[in-house]
């Protein structure tokens, strides 16, 4: 019976993944009807895994890559200046820092709005007065808030990759994503594609051929003063990890916590077994 | 089983005391102390338990939640992300309460194939079963009406889809869609009244809980042969037999549920709930929760029209259909025999149907196209055919295997019969599965 029933399981999957497979190639090269064309790939990250940590170093090179290419366009609405400690930085580094932003305030006593200089409880002010004006400076589609992206951006792992990443912890999808678009540029689409005007064609981008954004980063074009290499693959590591940490601030708080959790339901689970079994000795059951 | 009158003495002044004026201490002693459980029971017994810890969890981790949460289409997402960041231990609970809602379901459809698989569902445990049946009903919607409150794409465009059904009941259909959203669209409204119902609809929970846990005590529980209790050495005190095994039973869900909670917070849920709702810009692929999929696989099947049923009514019948397929199980079963162990076609069928209700589940979240379509046709089918066809004629036709006398001798046949006992081998089954 078991045999029996392993075996028509096996009947079903394979049948529903041949079919998955017909139903996925029935696109061309130049018009592909599934996003993104090219699969993310798959990088090294510091804070995936159970003991996995942000790298402080390439936090603040994201922070600076985000700080002098990223925020011309995108806002980051949710992350507050003073959360910057995560990334290593001193309480006078904050306040310089924030002090460097302008912030519109207001209104005051007397009824007026009034610009003043940023406190480390502000937010990273937008660089657009509102999403309207966001997308009319933009070819009418506001560039996303970059608070979430790395949760927000994530391709569809598939089948049996899904179940795998169970396993191997897989939460890198968003990281993944950004780096690959990033770095997914210059690449010259297949022959007969139509690419809309004022887009840009990126294989690795999840809605389609092209995108409104422009390649973004260009070798050499922040400065960093590590000796990390300037090249695009890094920079957008870096941004891709700082995006991580800007998403999910108290990641390394919830898998500290998480090892301590489980550790303690094994011992107990452990200790209640040999309870259970202990009661259980003299009733056959 | 009610054994018609209780063991309890109260042994204190105070118990006395108590026991003369209000007999809580009686009752709990009766109902979760000496109350006399099968002494066969497998671990499959646990998911009680465990739902009712996970539905505690819910409602502690709801609470504390609610007082940050703002249900305001302008502020919902925000507040929720204010919860992640600087609510303390904040993220902890907004992520318990999102997996928890997950792990709920699991464990609901753990229980619900343990009673499909060891017919508890019938009698005298129909009444059981079909408060179960609501429990679960309310549960569906306090987890489609979670889903919407922290106003992402995934939130505004599920609900815009779900509540759409009601659009295709015939007369009253736009008038129940225009109630429940209280307007022609998800919007504000809409989302301060599915905070208070999702406020609400655990109390109910817990409501049913209690009738399900009294019905449950008065017809005693069933077991993995299926035979009544006939003598005492059929059972054993709930306290410490089943506590201490019950107790394992949920620190081993715990310990994936906390897996998930702090590895992979976010496996179970949908990028684009953390993209701000957006009533102008639609998701490519719009998919609801994941306990939802094998309906929604079942809704999306029927593209076709049958009669005067449009393909869109027909999908929102089999969908509920396929809901209240559960609540007639107990008729719809002719078989004598209630545990499949001791019914060889009715177990080939049950783990068919446990196949398809998976297939079912990853068809719902793939585009409704192609070979899918086909795909979830056929699933479907089957779904229902199994409801329909296979409960009442296997019951007729099928032939059971022997059944023991008593609970206590098919205990004694597995225990005695090592490797080489014919009639041992024979009464092993019922510890399996």
């Amino acid at each position: 019976m078991k045999k029996i029933l392993t075996s028509l399981a096996l009947i079903g999957l394979v049948a529903t993944g041949t079919a998955a497979i017909a139903a996925e190639e029935a696109h061309n090269a130049a018009a592909p009807t599934h996003f993104p064309i090219n699969e993310p790939k798959e990088m090294s990250w510091s804070f995936t895994g159970p003991f996995g940590t942000y790298d402080k170093g390439q936090l603040q090179r994201g922070l600076k890559v985000y700080k002098e290419v990223c925020s011309a366009c995108h806002s980051m609405n949710l992350v507050a200046f003073r959360t910057l400690s995560d990334l290593g930085y001193s309480e006078a580094q904050i306040k310089s820092l924030a002090a460097s932003y302008t912030i519109h305030d207001g209104p005051n006593d007397a009824g007026d709005m009034f610009d003043r200089p940023g406190k480390p409880s502000d937010h990273f002010p937008a660089p657009f007065a509102n999403e309207q004006a966001a997308a009319a400076a933009n070819g009418g589609a506001a560039p996303p808030d970059m608070s979430l992206l790395a949760k927000a951006r994530g391709v569809e792992r598939g089948f049996p990759q899904f179940v795998i990443d169970i396993f191997t912890q897989y939460d890198a999808g968003g990281p993944d994503y950004i780096h690959s678009l990033l770095t997914g540029y210059d690449q010259t689409p297949p022959a007969g594609m139509v690419i809309p005007e004022g887009t840009h064609y990126n294989p690795y981008f999840m809605s389609g051929v092209s995108l409104k954004m422009p390649k973004p980063l260009s070798d050499g074009q922040v400065t960093y003063d590590d000796g990390s290499p300037q090249t695009v693959d890094q920079y957008a590591r870096d941004v891709a990890s700082f995006l991580a940490w800007a998403a999910e601030p108290h990641m390394e708080d919830r898998k500290k916590t998480g090892f301590r959790v489980l550790f303690f339901l094994l011992v107990f689970g452990a200790l209640v077994y040999m309870t259970k079994r202990r009661v259980w000795a003299d009733v056959a059951h | 089983m009610s054994e018609g009158h209780s063991t309890y003495t109260p042994k204190t002044g105070i118990e006395r005391w108590f026991d003369a004026r209000m007999p809580l201490p009686r009752l709990i002693y009766d109902s979760f102390v000496a109350y006399p459980v099968p002494r066969n029971l497998n671990y499959m017994w646990t998911f009680g338990g465990i739902l009712s810890i996970m539905l505690v969890s819910q409602i502690l981790t709801g609470i504390v939640l609610a007082m940050h949460y703002t249900s305001d289409t302008n502020l919902a997402f925000d507040s929720v992300e204010k919860i992640m960041r600087d609510v303390n231990s904040g993220w902890l609970l907004r992520y318990l309460h999102a997996n928890g809602a997950s792990f709920f379901f699991i464990a609901v459809y753990i229980h619900i194939f343990r009673g499909l698989f060891y017919g508890s569902y019938k009698a005298p445990r129909e009444l059981l079963w079909i408060l179960g049946c609501i429990i679960y009903l309310l549960m569906m919607a306090t987890g489609f009406m979670g889903y919407v409150l922290p106003w992402g794409q995934m939130s505004f465009w599920g609900a815009t889809v779900i509540t759409g059904f009601f659009s295709a009941i015939p007369l009253v259909g736009n008038w129940i869609q225009q109630l429940l959203l209280g307007g022609f669209a998800v919007d504000d409204p809409t989302l301060n009244r599915f905070f208070a119902l999702h406020y609400l609809l655990p109390f109910m929970i817990a409501g049913v809980v209690v009738l399900h846990i009294w019905a449950l005590h008065v017809v005693g529980q069933s077991n993995p042969t299926g035979i009544e209790v006939k003598s005492k050495t059929d059972t054993v005190a709930f306290t410490p037999y089943a506590t201490i095994k019950d107790a394992f039973g949920m620190i081993v869900f715990l310990f994936v549920f906390a897996y998930f909670v702090f590895y992979l917070p976010n496996y179970l849920g949908h990028a684009d709930n953390y993209i701000v709702a957006n009533p102008l810009k639609t998701p490519a692929h719009i998919v609801p929760e994941w306990y939802f999929l094998p309906f929604y696989a079942i809704l999306r099947a029927i593209t076709f029209n049958i009669g005067p049923i449009n393909s869109k009514l027909g999908g929102v019948l089999c969908m509920f259909g396929a809901i209240a397929m559960l609540f007639l199980v107990p008729w719809l079963d002719t078989s004598k025999v209630r545990s499949a162990v001791y019914r060889p076609w009715y177990k080939l069928f049950f783990w068919l149907f446990v196949a398809d209700a998976i297939l079912l589940g990853w068809l719902g979240s793939q585009p409704a196209e192609g070979a899918y379509v086909f795909m979830a046709q056929m699933a479907t089918l089957f779904y229902f055919a199994f409801f329909l066809i296979v409960m009442p004629v296997l019951g007729l036709i099928e032939t059971p295997r022997r059944l023991p006398n008593s609970i206590t001798e098919a205990v004694l046949e597995k225990n005695k019969g090592g490797s080489g006992h014919p009639a041992g081998a024979t009464a092993a089954p019922q510890t399996k599965g």
